[in-house]
């Protein structure tokens, strides 16, 4: 048995407990900023021991490294790597520094690292779980906030009923297919005698559940609350890794032992991808909190990124890896920009709090235009592309009406985008913020770069992308 | 190999307890406990699946992935009762009606 497969989990999990143990023994007023330092090294440390990983499969199967996981592991722990950075200013601020929160910023990274290796139900399951609690308890972490209580407390029901439903798809689905091992379950799925309804209603409960964790229309009504109410920082966090990991999940799993039921979860995709775009898109435009304002931002989003999985060619597959890149960086630009919204040493949240930034704070403001300008998708911002290679692979299978639907979508998302560089650029001054935190500054600047100059050197993460898709489509 | 009980009983009694613990969350307006027993009602029916299948099919999967999901909802239903007393302390109630804070 190769142990050594899973050595970058191995080692992130033992340098959790090891920094856990740390924060117990240290100076508690010093605690959370080495924490965190040594949080972001154990993820840098990961990031290369993934690198220098060989491809192979292990446990007896329960846990593949491939290019495919490979891509979705390094892209977790960029994610996880830039909330812990985005948090350290925040957690000043809003008097919740304590060490727990890298730690369990780090156990959450392990849970979805699992979840990108996962080829058994088994090990996506428990991956999964580890993530999701994590999460719920970060989203519940300033405990002396009412609405950051209340988050936690309907992420946490909400969340628990989706890992139920999902739970209840793996059990139908090992029922009637017969083993927990993707690699077994497909052998399963390709004999037509074997795909018996029980099997269609495990496949529809187990996307049920996975739809929930990436927010995806029906599925996304906790959404916007937790966003507005989970500490900022958290809500950036659960804006990026979580929700790659779970695409690539679903997107491994429906490829890889459903592939055979293509003709079946399509449909499903389809219209959930549908629904999610016209949601993100027109609940968007009346919102004035900024935080809920992005939360239904990546409603719309994740509606895109499943257009490409239910083109259910490699083509597809690819698109959405680079659209979850792209996003991720979006992403955390955006909020380290949020994050920095900040006046006499109280966070605010409005759109309106943004009037006029243009004259007081040009640098956040231009950021901010980047960030805007990506997400509604203009040339030449990476956003562009990231929806560029969905759409050429909706269209090479003929979905005309998924690409249709997601260029008007997208039209109809550039409205709010767009008003929020008008209310920046256009309208009368509010106070100034207070001086921007370094540690803000770098990931809006490191974000906007990757944002702005995405279309120069796109060949290297094109690459990595298309020999991760050929994993699942040879 | 046989099961002295048919392994559509077993489904049926799991598939009851899954609705009975979904409708409890849905249409329970008292109480925030009642949703965490609930839950706890929804992994049980799903535990009740698991070994069903695994004793019908002859394979230990499922009995294991039952310990890991007994495991799983012990570690659940600590997180939810401690976000729960966050909760209480902030708002002095547990009424599901009460979570309202946010909205729209």
């Amino acid at each position: 048995m190769n142990w050594q497969l899973a050595l970058p989990e191995i080692f992130l999990s033992c340098a959790a407990m090891a920094i856990l143990m740390y924060g117990v023994f240290a100076r508690p007023e010093r605690s959370f900023v080495m924490a965190s330092m040594l949080s972001v090294g154990a993820v840098l440390l990961t990031a290369m021991l993934v690198l220098s990983g060989a491809p192979g499969t292990g446990y007896n199967g329960l846990f593949t490294v491939d290019a495919y996981s490979h891509f979705g592991k390094l892209l977790i722990l960029t994610a996880v790597a830039l909330g812990v950075v985005m948090s350290l200013d925040y957690a000043e601020h809003a008097n919740m520094q304590r060490f727990e929160f890298p730690v369990l910023m780090l156990l959450a990274a392990v849970g979805m690292m699992l979840m990108v290796s996962a080829t058994n139900l088994m090990t996506l399951y428990l991956g999964l779980e580890l993530m999701s609690l994590s999460i719920y308890v970060l989203a519940a972490f300033a405990r002396d906030e009412r609405r950051s209580a209340e988050a936690g407390l309907k992420y946490f029901v909400l969340g628990a009923l989706a890992s139920g439903l999902l739970l209840y798809g793996v059990s139908l689905v090992y029922g009637f297919s017969g083993s927990m091992s993707f690699a077994e379950i497909g052998r399963a799925m390709a004999d037509p005698k074997s795909a018996s309804p029980g099997l269609t209603v495990g496949i529809v409960f187990i996307v049920a559940g996975l739809a929930f964790k990436v927010s995806a229309v029906p599925f996304h009504m906790w959404t916007p609350d937790v966003y507005e109410g989970a500490p900022t920082p958290v809500t950036a966090f659960m804006g990026t890794a979580p929700k790659v990991a779970a695409i690539v999940l679903l997107v491994r799993l429906l490829s890889d032992p459903f592939g055979a039921l293509l003709g079946q979860w399509q449909q499903l995709i389809v219209l959930v991808s549908i629904a999610s775009m016209i949601l993100g898109s027109l609940a968007a435009i009346g919102q004035r909190n900024i935080k809920r304002l992005m939360a239904y931002s990546s409603i719309g989003h994740m509606g895109y990124a499943l257009i490409g999985l239910a083109a259910g060619t490699g083509a597809g597959v690819r698109g959405v890896l680079i659209y979850m890149l792209t996003y991720v960086f979006m992403n955390a630009g955006t909020f380290a920009c949020i994050l920095a919204m900040r006046r006499k040493g109280r966070n605010v949240e409005g759109v309106g709090d943004l009037a006029g930034l243009g004259r007081t704070d040009p640098a956040m403001a231009l950021a901010i235009a980047v960030f805007m300008f990506s997400m509604a998708g203009i040339p030449p911002f990476s956003g562009f592309w990231g929806k560029y290679f969905i759409f050429t692979a909706a269209v090479q299978q003929g979905m005309w009406l998924l690409a249709v639907v997601g260029v008007l979508t997208s039209v109809i998302g550039a409205f709010y985008y767009i008003r929020i560089i008008k209310v920046m650029y256009f309208d009368e001054p509010a106070p100034a913020f207070d001086p921007r935190p370094v540690s803000l500054s770098f990931v809006a600047c490191a974000s906007g770069l990757f944002t702005t100059f995405f279309f120069l050197f796109p060949a290297p993460v094109v690459a990595a992308a298309e020999a991760a898709a050929k994993v699942l489509f040879p | 190999m046989m099961l002295p009980v048919p392994l559509s009983h077993y489904l049926a009694v799991s598939a009851i307890l899954l609705v009975m613990g979904i409708f409890g969350i849905f249409l329970n307006r008292k109480n925030v406990i009642i949703i965490l027993m609930s839950i706890e009602l929804i992994l049980l029916a799903v535990n009740i699946n698991l070994v069903a299948f695994s004793a019908a099919l002859g394979d230990l999967a499922g009995q294991v992935l039952t310990m890991f999901v007994l495991t799983v909802a012990a570690a659940e239903a600590a997180i939810g009762l401690a976000i729960l007393v966050i909760y209480f302390r902030n708002r002095g109630s547990i009424e599901v009606e009460d979570v309202t804070l946010m909205k729209g």
